[in-house]
């Protein structure tokens, strides 16, 4: 173990230093040499008894040597010889510098206020940010519509597969559930105010076709595909791939944003379609299996009763939903800066702003549509 | 330079069909500076991942302070990772940290120091690496490409280790900066006693700073020794490389 004592005679002060002063032993030392606090003399550093020593060893020992003599550099002796010592404290005393101070982190209310504030002032911005990202996608899709040849097939294939196609199992799955609860939820429901559980049929058919295919499919969509886009165009920004398609002349909202909007736009309605009939299975198993409703009776029932009509209304949100989550991920990926916390943060703001985007969304079409009468 | 602090025997590496060593023999010394050299995908990088444990390789064994990693237990294991640190080509830096708590990451992992000590400590190696104290606060994002490099060759002295691993050190930096690199690992290693394993293609780096060389190629080490001798082989590889209008001004 390292130790060190102190001498002091009528005019000079010997420090001697023994045992191994490395990064490993330094530690329980620091505190006791912290108070020491040498005398205005000279002072005589005898390393004899010094075993090993790395640069926080010498660290701490030049430390405590430079408490007597702040200003005057290099102003003591050594006695005995250790080269590495001598070459390390030389080292260390070369690059002596106080570092700028560690910002202490304190609470007060001016704090918390601009918090808010800026918080205010934040949600305004990205209003503005997102509906002007909006007209530039779109104003790309429109341009790109009038040449077909320009648009990068591959890319948007790809991502029908891999946002499209491969969330049908998992869009289906989570409605057929959703089906399920609907139906026992109102079975109970209709068999206590009414009497009659066969209106069952029409509380599952409408239900799914209105409103839960669309938003669980939106759901769904904006936890896998916003995250998936957005951590994709979030990387490429940090490794400087999407400032090598601007030197390149590549539009980076025409090769990456547009084949994924149009990708969406083409897939939301099958996925919609999917989680609708699913959705619609999983009530027609419980109300045969429960209720004592034969299937049969089910699909007449919904032929006669649920008409087209909420099938279509259902779809009509979907393009809407599409819009959003393809756009909300692709802006919040472009907006990674260089740091890892930045796209944590563009990440999980893609997701939550999409689901909020989508529920309002479709707040706003049941609105309008109970308005028109539909 | 008796004591062998890197020993890998009959090493060999492939991915899927593609043989990246086979029968690679490397004995590196304590105390000295080893360059490794080699034309660009001759598994330089490779050969510094397999030695500090990060890829397992196919076969051979590869000994560190004279202990093979895979069969040492965590503990043990992470006393021997605790001796070396690596330098990443690109810094490899923690991006939500400053670099001030870059550098001191390891020594909070690894020390019972106290909050001022490693503030201090860390700021004693940044000076170290070069860097002005005023980085100390900032952000890896904010820092050039250089003072990256800087930074991440301070994180990696953060706890005095007696073996450094550094892959491509100076690429990307400036002239100066490059040679006071060089001049700074110099002076570490001897004043240190560091062993260096040194993953380069910078003929200055060579010259300023290696004890000896490794010439990798044929998927092993075909050569090893002095620059001196090395610039002298007949080998076409090496005659290109030295005997080019960058190799000529530094042998």
């Amino acid at each position: 173990m390292n130790a060190y004592s102190l001498e002091e005679q009528s005019d000079y002060l010997i420090l001697s230093v023994s045992g191994d002063w490395t990064v490993k032993t330094v530690g329980k030392i620091d505190s006791k040499l912290r108070d020491v606090d040498l005398p205005e003399k000279h002072v005589i550093l005898d390393v004899s008894e010094l075993g090993r020593i790395d640069t926080a060893g010498a660290w701490l020992i030049e430390r405590t040597l430079n408490t007597a003599e702040p200003d005057t550099h290099s102003g003591f002796e050594i006695r005995g010889t250790h080269s590495e010592a001598e070459a390390l404290l030389k080292l260390v005393d070369e690059r002596r510098q106080e570092g700028p101070p560690e910002v202490p982190h304190a609470f007060n209310l001016v704090d918390f206020l601009a918090r808010i504030g800026s918080g205010v002032v934040h949600i305004l911005d990205e209003t503005v940010g997102t509906l002007s990202f909006l007209g530039q996608a779109l104003w790309s899709c429109i341009r790109l519509l009038f040449q077909p040849h320009k648009i990068r097939w591959t890319s948007v294939v790809s991502v029908m597969e891999e946002a499209g196609l491969d969330a049908l199992p998992i869009v289906c799955f989570l409605s057929f559930f959703v089906g399920i609860v609907i139906a026992y939820i109102g079975a109970t429901m209709l068999q206590q105010t009414l009497g009659a559980t066969v209106f069952t049929v029409e509380l599952v058919g409408w239900a799914m076709m209105r409103e839960f295919g669309v938003v669980l499919t939106g759901i769904l969509l904006a936890g896998r595909t916003n995250s998936s886009f957005t951590a994709q165009i979030g990387s490429m920004k940090m490794r400087q791939e999407v400032d090598a398609m601007r030197t390149l002349g590549l539009d980076p909202v025409d090769a990456l944003v547009t084949p994924r909007v149009i990708a969406m736009l083409i897939m939301t309605p099958f996925l919609t379609f999917g989680a609708t009939l699913s959705g619609i299975f999983g009530g027609l198993m419980i109300s045969w299996l429960a209720l004592d409703i034969s299937p049969i009776l089910f699909i007449t029932r919904t032929h006669e009763i649920v008409t087209i009509q909420n099938f279509w209304v259902g779809m009509s949100k979907t393009p809407a939903i599409a819009l959003i989550v393809a756009l909300v991920a692709c802006r919040q990926g472009l907006l990674v800066q260089g740091d890892v916390q930045s796209l944590g943060r563009s990440t999980t703001a893609s997701v939550v702003h999409a689901i909020f985007l989508i529920i309002v969304t479709d707040a706003i079409f049941a609105m309008i549509y109970m308005e028109l009468g539909i | 330079m008796s004591e062998v602090v890197i020993q890998v025997r009959d090493l060999r590496m492939q991915f899927g069909d593609h043989v990246v060593h086979d029968q690679l023999d490397l004995d590196v010394m304590r105390g000295e500076t080893i360059g490794v050299i080699g034309p660009s995908g001759c598994g330089k990088s490779v050969l510094l991942s397999q030695i500090v444990g990060l890829i397992d390789p196919s076969a051979g064994t590869i000994k560190v302070f004279g202990e093979e990693l895979d069969k040492l237990s965590k503990k043990e294991r992470q006393k021997i990772e605790r001796r070396w640190a690596v330098m990443f080509q690109d810094g490899a830096l923690f991006s939500n940290l400053t670099v001030r708590e870059n550098v001191m990451a390891p020594m909070r992992e690894h020390t019972d120091f106290s909050q001022d000590l490693m503030v201090e400590l860390a700021d004693l190696k940044i000076r170290l690496s070069g860097l002005s104290t005023e980085a100390a606060t900032k952000r890896p994002s904010e820092l050039s490409g250089g003072m990256r490099k800087r930074a991440a060759l301070a994180r990696a002295l953060a706890l005095d280790p007696e073996l450094l691993f550094l892959d491509e050190p100076t690429a990307g930096l400036d002239p100066i900066t490059a040679g006071r690199f060089d001049s700074l690992v110099r002076d570490l290693s001897q004043l240190l006693g560091l062993t260096v394993f040194l993953v380069t293609h910078d003929l200055d780096t060579l010259k300023a700073t290696c004890d000896r060389i490794a010439v990798l190629g044929d998927k092993r080490v075909k050569h090893i020794g002095p620059l001196a001798e090395i610039a002298g082989k007949d080998d076409p590889w090496l005659q290109e490389y030295f005997g080019g209008p960058r190799g000529r001004a530094v042998v």
